[in-house]
């Protein structure tokens, strides 16, 4: 269903053009479900922002193929761009504060969805967002959907964005980190919510966190990048029990566990490099527990170390070959 | 809504009081005294003297500034020196004038100041942008007597389209009031139109970069309707906070504007009545333009509370 074919973005900034993300592939198939993994800056969300393509046209270059339906987004005009976003393809974004707009009300929002794809008149949009905000398990629904954004909480604003999404029963929904901003007991009732509503309505969904933890165990496969690169990309179970390339250990290690200190949390050394800083050979070799002198020398290729598993480690991959 | 407004105009009653002691004490201060100037160069200390106690003017100023305020809570604003007439009668005959020329100037401020406002950030960082801005910064920098004297020599001496001078009331004729108050209004409006330009700009540039207009556009929503629906909703807090601004400035700028225009309008009584140490017109139209500010502030607020839920809902 959606097939992205070696996905590069750049940005253009006073220095000239930087590239953020580098020759991103995958597949995604019908009724299925992706993770996205990496630190804040890894490329995560200049990814999914690209298969939308809701980059600012003016500064952005995009190459590679994003095919949908057989079809490629990146060379289809603006017009069927836009029939796509919101009835095929949908996203909701990180911050629910700042999503909704402030001056409309959240029928209105819900429902211009339905107006502008399904054609409803505003009466019918209106019925229609009451009984999305039911779907999305707001209470009293129906004086609800006069509410302003500000009237509502983070989890319900959440909701309303969800709501939005699915109003067309998309078949692709991508959550750009749907809960870092909610505390944690929403956290969980958010992502209940999105996997009831991706089983009802039969949608894929591409969940995009920066904790591993939480997208291995909403998605069957998981994706993680780093410095705008896949690094590995594995079954979420594997990912899980024995993740291969040293990035994703460490993410792995830095989930905090319910028996652990707060305080004593794990976190990779270091920083993620900024795109136009990146070192020459392997992007993770300045903090990697592991880094011969070979991995500076060349980037280092995704390889595939068993079917459906592939890292972009070749010191990893050569340990794992001798171990057997 | 109703309670908002009272609560905003029992505010604004004491600003309006402190505004009319500032007015008072602003024309006590000044040089020159009122009754040696009535009295004329010939005149003798004695009669001036007498002319002073006429006015009142021998009494301290705390009980000059107290009688003149019990006098305008009983809507009496004092009688013109120059004039022989009551203050009162001789700005209501004036204010039409200047209502009319800051009125369309302001109405042909708006459409222009916001549409060039959100065509340049629409069109951010093109030829339109820079093209709409460098006409604005020409707007605001050019001053407007300089406008107003070359606009003259062309559309009145030279094309002789337009009258140079005078003012033509509205139910004498609607032909002869438009041709007599469109240039002094588009003379003022012109600074006013680069502005409001430069704030809308802004202000929209702020909203399109806003996470909600992403939403919006992941929603599918078509380019027009994000601008008018999404953005520009949000832009108008400030555009009309801008606006209010702007009337303000407007009743400021017709003061010099009557002058090169011989428009008989308050600015020009104003003048005239400073030349002359007219102290009750100069207090009288000072008041008034005091008061229009003040109104215009709670007209924004209440305008504030129409157009964003959130003000409206607290
Ligand atoms: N519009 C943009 N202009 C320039 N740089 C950008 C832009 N959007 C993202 N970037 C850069 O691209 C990199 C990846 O960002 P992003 O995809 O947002 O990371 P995340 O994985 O946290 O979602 C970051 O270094 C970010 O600074
Ligand atoms: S290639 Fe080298 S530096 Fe990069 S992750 Fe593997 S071991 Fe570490
Ligand atoms: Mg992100």
């Amino acid at each position: 269903m959606l097939q992205i074919e070696n996905l590069s973005v750049d940005f253009r900034v006073d220095s000239g053009w930087i590239s953020s993300v580098t020759d991103v592939s995958f597949t995604l198939g019908p009724r299925a479900s992706l993770g996205i993994v990496g630190e804040s800056g890894s490329g995560k969300s200049v990814t999914a922002l690209s298969v939308l393509r809701l980059h600012a046209a003016r500064n952005t270059r995009m190459r590679g193929r994003i095919m949908f339906d057989g079809q490629d987004l990146l060379t289809l005009p603006e017009r069927r761009m836009r029939e796509i976003r919101g009835r095929d393809i949908a996203m909701i974004f990180q911050d629910p504060m700042h999503s909704l707009n402030p001056v409309l009300t959240i029928g209105d929002q819900i429902g211009e969805t339905l107006r502008i794809h399904q054609k409803l008149d505003a009466a019918a949009a209106q019925k229609a967002a009451i009984g999305l905000l039911d779907m999305v398990r707001i209470p009293d629904a129906a004086r609800r959907v006069t509410d302003y954004p500000h009237q509502l909480s983070g989890g319900m604003r959440q909701r309303v964005m969800i709501a939005m999404a699915i109003a067309c029963r998309p078949r692709l929904l991508i959550a750009d980190e749907p809960t870092t901003a909610l505390d944690v007991t929403v956290q969980a009732q958010i992502l209940d919510l999105l996997r009831d509503l991706r089983e009802e309505i039969g949608m894929s969904v591409i969940l995009i966190s920066h904790d591993l933890g939480l997208v291995a165990e909403f998605a069957e496969r998981v994706l993680v990048m780093y410095a705008g690169e896949l690094v590995e990309e594995a079954p979420s179970l594997t990912m899980f029990a024995r993740p291969a390339h040293p990035y994703s250990e460490g993410l792995l290690k830095a989930i905090p566990s319910a028996d652990e200190d707060v305080g004593r949390l794990y976190a990779i050394p270091g920083r993620i490099p900024d795109p136009g800083r990146r070192p020459p050979g392997c992007n993770f070799a300045p903090r990697c527990p592991l880094v011969q002198p070979a991995c500076t020398a060349a980037p280092p290729p995704l390889a595939t170390m068993e079917p459906g598993h592939l890292i972009r480690c070749p010191v990893r991959l050569a340990a794992m070959e001798t171990t057997g | 809504m109703l309670k908002l407004i009272a609560f905003r105009i029992a505010q604004a009653i004491p600003v309006m009081l402190v505004v009319a002691v500032l007015t008072f004490l602003l024309m006590h201060l000044l040089p020159g005294d009122p009754a040696t100037i009535i009295a004329g160069d010939q005149a003798d200390q004695a009669s001036i003297d007498q002319i002073r106690r006429d006015l009142g003017l021998d009494r301290p100023v705390p009980v000059q500034l107290w009688h003149w305020i019990v006098n305008l809570a009983q809507g009496d604003f004092g009688r013109s020196l120059m004039l022989n007439q009551a203050v009162a009668d001789a700005v209501k005959e004036r204010l039409p004038v200047t209502l009319s020329l800051a009125m369309l100037a302001f109405a042909i401020t708006l459409p222009f100041g916001i549409a060039f406002g959100v065509i340049a950030a629409v069109w951010r960082d093109t030829w339109v942008d820079s093209a709409v801005m460098i006409l604005a910064l020409v707007g605001v920098s050019v001053p407007n007597f300089w406008i107003a004297i070359l606009s003259v020599i062309l559309f009145s001496v030279t094309l002789g389209w337009l009258p140079s001078a005078g003012y033509v009331p509205l139910h004498d004729s609607f032909s002869g009031w438009l041709a007599s108050l469109i240039q002094p209004a588009v003379v003022l409006a012109l600074f006013q139109i680069g502005y409001l330009a430069r704030m809308t700009r802004s202000a929209m540039l702020d909203v399109l970069d806003q996470d909600y207009i992403r939403t919006a556009r992941a929603k599918g929503v078509a380019v027009n309707t994000i601008i008018v629906k999404h953005a520009f909703r949000n832009t108008l807090m400030q555009v009309v906070t801008v606006a209010g601004y702007i009337l303000s400035l407007l009743i400021g700028g017709s003061v010099v504007i009557e002058q090169i225009f011989a428009l008989p309008g308050i600015g020009r009584l104003l003048v005239q009545a400073i030349m002359a140490r007219d102290y009750p017109v100069v207090q009288g139209t000072m008041l008034l333009l005091g008061f229009a500010f003040v109104f215009i502030n709670i007209l924004i607020d209440l305008i504030y509370a129409y157009v964003d839920p959130r003000v409206r809902y607290d």
